[in-house]
């Protein structure tokens, strides 16, 4: 990894729900950061700069918001900034921090991301008419179900590998308090009847909407000597973009996700992903995204994704455990469920996962976050030793 | 710090593109900064832009612009939803880091076919100010007042600032409005928001602007005389106008300070300064004298195309520098009601 050491020192995540109606924008982003402040033993004034991020401003409907949050944040005098990389962005403003601190440009840097949907309607909010462009009138189910369809066309997946996902998933969330969703009495039957969205995907199989925020506090490798809690070390970062359409794209398997967990796993010296990783938080917002990433991210062969899905591998209890947190199919603040992944991972290693803790081996972890049409990719791995 | 150089811009702007879309508009401008820069377009280590979802009326305005780079195969690429002149930052921060060695970033947007004005209201706080619905121009002209009020000067001092800047445009090709105007022209003007008149206020543009960093070498190797990013720093202030003083700019004042704005001599300052009061209150905060020409290319006032204009002025100065007409400059950007998040970035020449 370019740079200077960083560690994640502090980590705080709101109650996700489908409406925090108790709580303000700034309220739910204050919890978050309130909580990471807290984890990290400090408070506001250590803090050198404060960068959040969210998916569109359309979703609450206020123009860049970082304006508007930076009193709720302790931001005012120091330096502020605000990404949006779609879906990816809780990823991407994680690394937009831990560069300020890569770069030795600051010791100590806020980041938060949060969505709070139940402002608005982000269906509909992703699905403005644009003059000359391709309705995408059905939202990003609409969107992804085609290529999930195709993914099944070209493995072979039987029908019922995303249901397993969709009930994998919220058994786990049962582990984390904090998750959206608590579904004790799923299983494949409620999955299979819940309604038909987009072919395949069943109501079961898709995130839910939710308000919530996650928030991460970054130090330099001084800061984390002196830290009296557990430490999180960024052992690599990577960003890839691809562009949303264009002919002989490869939606399916996007070559922006290999090159970006291809530079990835070279700079934290990850050869076989199934065996160097602990667990991985992986973005999967649609159940069949889970075997499409495996692929996709280089912990099997293409093809062989739905195998290691429906042998349990990727169970709690499996050889590799994907999303131990509950992941995005439990709680879904869209700009923040990227933040999520990569705050997930780190408390994984750093031993802080409570009752949804995995067993350490190599002690670490691959946080991962797309988002646009598969097109923008980022990721992390982080460690409990020192890269 | 690595030494970090401006080699290349591009900019245009005009007072309606009906014939273009962003992506359409961005496409020329991308071209041009990176042929300028003489960095081949899959050599570049990064990209960055900056842009406004309310501004296109739909989201994700940044996933359409990327496809004026066209990004395959897939690049090293973030976004920020503020003036690119913060993308800009993101790109100076990857390249201190190490990661990579140049980057092109870059801004756009129409402020055309919507009411700018409201949109901008969007960026308040959305439970207690929205719902009053003030537009930009509203707060601007709370600001001027205050200004005003506090520091004895007169709406003919508002008048000289917009006089300037539009015959300072006569030689800036994407000024959307310039000419031999004189303050007392200025005053002749009606008062539409009081104290502002119309050349106090910016023009509507629709616009894009581009440039390309680089370190060291590489900056040496493809550009004879680099405009060099000495320093950088911006910070923010809170947000209720009624919390801050609005006839002082404290954050750009800090950002100034950090930056070094005065361990030099400074020939030139581009100010993001949107209304005449602003420029007068960012000079006073960065503490410039007569001796700086302040918005040669008449800045905001003559063209203000919104995401890319605080780039620009990064841009007019590094363009100075790289010509050899000036040696040292400052260049600001600002972002929110009331001049809220200020940048301040030092240039060099050699």
């Amino acid at each position: 990894m370019a740079g200077n050491r960083v560690a994640v020192v502090g980590i705080g995540q709101t109650q996700h729900r489908a409406a925090r109606k108790d709580v303000s924008m700034a309220g739910l982003v204050r919890e978050a950061a309130v909580e990471a402040l807290e984890d990290a033993g400090m408070t506001w004034s250590d803090i050198d700069a404060v960068v959040v991020g969210k998916a569109p401003d359309m979703f609450e409907g206020v123009a860049m918001p970082e304006l508007y949050l930076a009193d709720a944040l302790g931001a005012v005098g120091k330096p502020m900034m605000r990404v949006h990389t779609a879906g990816s962005v809780g990823g991407s403003t994680s690394i937009v921090a831990a560069k300020l601190v890569a770069a030795g440009i600051h010791e100590r840097v806020l980041t938060v991301a949060y969505e709070k949907q139940s402002e608005s309607n982000a269906t509909w909010g992703l699905s403005v008419p644009m003059p000359f462009q391709a309705p995408l009138v059905a939202g990003a189910g609409g969107y992804f179900a085609p290529l999930i369809r195709a993914y099944m066309y070209r493995s072979g997946a039987p029908r019922h590998i995303g249901h397993l996902v969709a009930v994998k998933d919220r058994l786990a969330a049962l582990r984390n308090p904090k998750a959206h969703l608590h579904l004790p009495d799923i299983d494949l039957k409620t999955v299979e009847e819940s309604f038909l969205l987009w072919d395949p995907l069943r109501y079961l199989d898709v995130c839910p909407s939710s308000d919530g925020a996650m928030a991460m506090v970054m130090g330099s490798e001084k800061v984390g000597d002196a830290s009296e809690g557990a430490v999180a070390w960024v052992h690599g970062m990577a960003m890839r973009s691809e562009p949303t359409m264009f002919a002989r794209r490869d939606q399916v398997n996007p070559q922006a996700g290999k090159d970006c967990a291809k530079d990835l796993y070279a700079q934290a010296g990850i050869t076989d992903p199934r065996n160097d990783f602990d667990c991985a938080e992986v973005y999967v917002p649609f159940s069949w995204y889970e075997p499409m990433w495996l692929e996709n991210l280089g912990f099997c062969d293409d093809g062989d994704g739905w195998k290691l899905t429906e042998a349990g591998a990727t169970a709690p209890d499996g050889d590799i455990p994907w999303n131990p947190s509950g992941g995005v199919l439990s709680s879904n603040p869209i700009g923040a469920s990227g933040m999520v992944r990569f705050g997930e991972a780190a408390q994984q290693v750093r031993g802080r996962a409570g009752d949804y803790q995995v067993e350490l081996k190599t002690g670490k972890a691959l946080g991962h976050a797309y988002g646009g049409g598969s097109q923008f990719y980022s990721m992390w791995v982080v460690g409990s030793e020192k890269p | 710090m690595r030494d970090v150089g401006i080699v290349s811009f591009a900019q245009t702007a005009v007072a309606r593109d009906d014939r273009h879309n962003e992506t359409e508009m961005l496409v020329p401008t991308i071209q041009a900064a990176i042929k300028q820069s003489g960095i081949a377009k899959d050599d570049l280590g990064f990209v960055c832009s900056g842009s406004l979802d309310y501004l296109q009326g739909g989201p994700f305005a940044f996933v359409s612009g990327l496809d004026a780079v066209g990004s395959w195969p897939p690049m090293r690429e973030s976004h920020v939803e503020m003036d690119a002149a913060w993308a800009l930052y993101e790109a100076w921060v990857g390249i201190q880091s190490g990661e990579f060695e140049s980057a092109l970033v870059y801004g756009f947007g129409k402020s055309s076919p919507g009411d700018l004005h409201e949109i901008m209201t969007l960026q308040t706080d959305p439970y207690y100010m929205v719902p009053l619905w003030p537009s930009m121009v509203d707060m601007a002209a709370l600001q001027a007042r205050a200004y005003l009020d506090a520091s004895g000067k007169e709406e003919s001092d508002l008048a000289d600032v917009a006089a300037r800047s539009q015959r300072n445009a006569k030689s800036n090709p994407y000024a959307i409005r310039s000419g031999d105007l004189d303050a007392k022209q200025v005053l002749a003007q009606p008062v539409t928001h009081d104290p502002l008149r119309d050349a106090d206020i910016p023009p509507i543009t629709d616009g894009t602007a581009a440039v390309v960093i680089a370190a060291g070498d590489l900056a040496r190797s493809v550009c004879e005389r680099p405009a060099w990013i000495r320093a950088l720093d911006h910070r923010i202030e809170a947000h209720a106008l009624g919390v801050r003083d609005l006839a002082t700019s404290d954050s750009t004042t800090i950002a100034g300070e950090r930056a070094g704005v005065h361990d030099g001599d400074i020939d030139v300052a581009e100010l993001h300064a949107q209304f005449s009061h602003e420029e007068l209150i960012l000079a006073e905060a960065l503490g410039l004298d007569g001796d700086t020409v302040i918005n040669p290319s008449g800045g905001p006032l003559a063209s203000n195309p919104v995401m890319s204009a605080g780039l620009i002025r990064m841009g007019e100065v590094a363009r100075r520098i790289i010509a050899g007409e000036a040696q040292r400059g400052i260049a600001h950007a600002t972002s929110g009601p009331c001049l809220q998040q200020n940048l301040v970035c030092v240039l060099e020449g050699n």
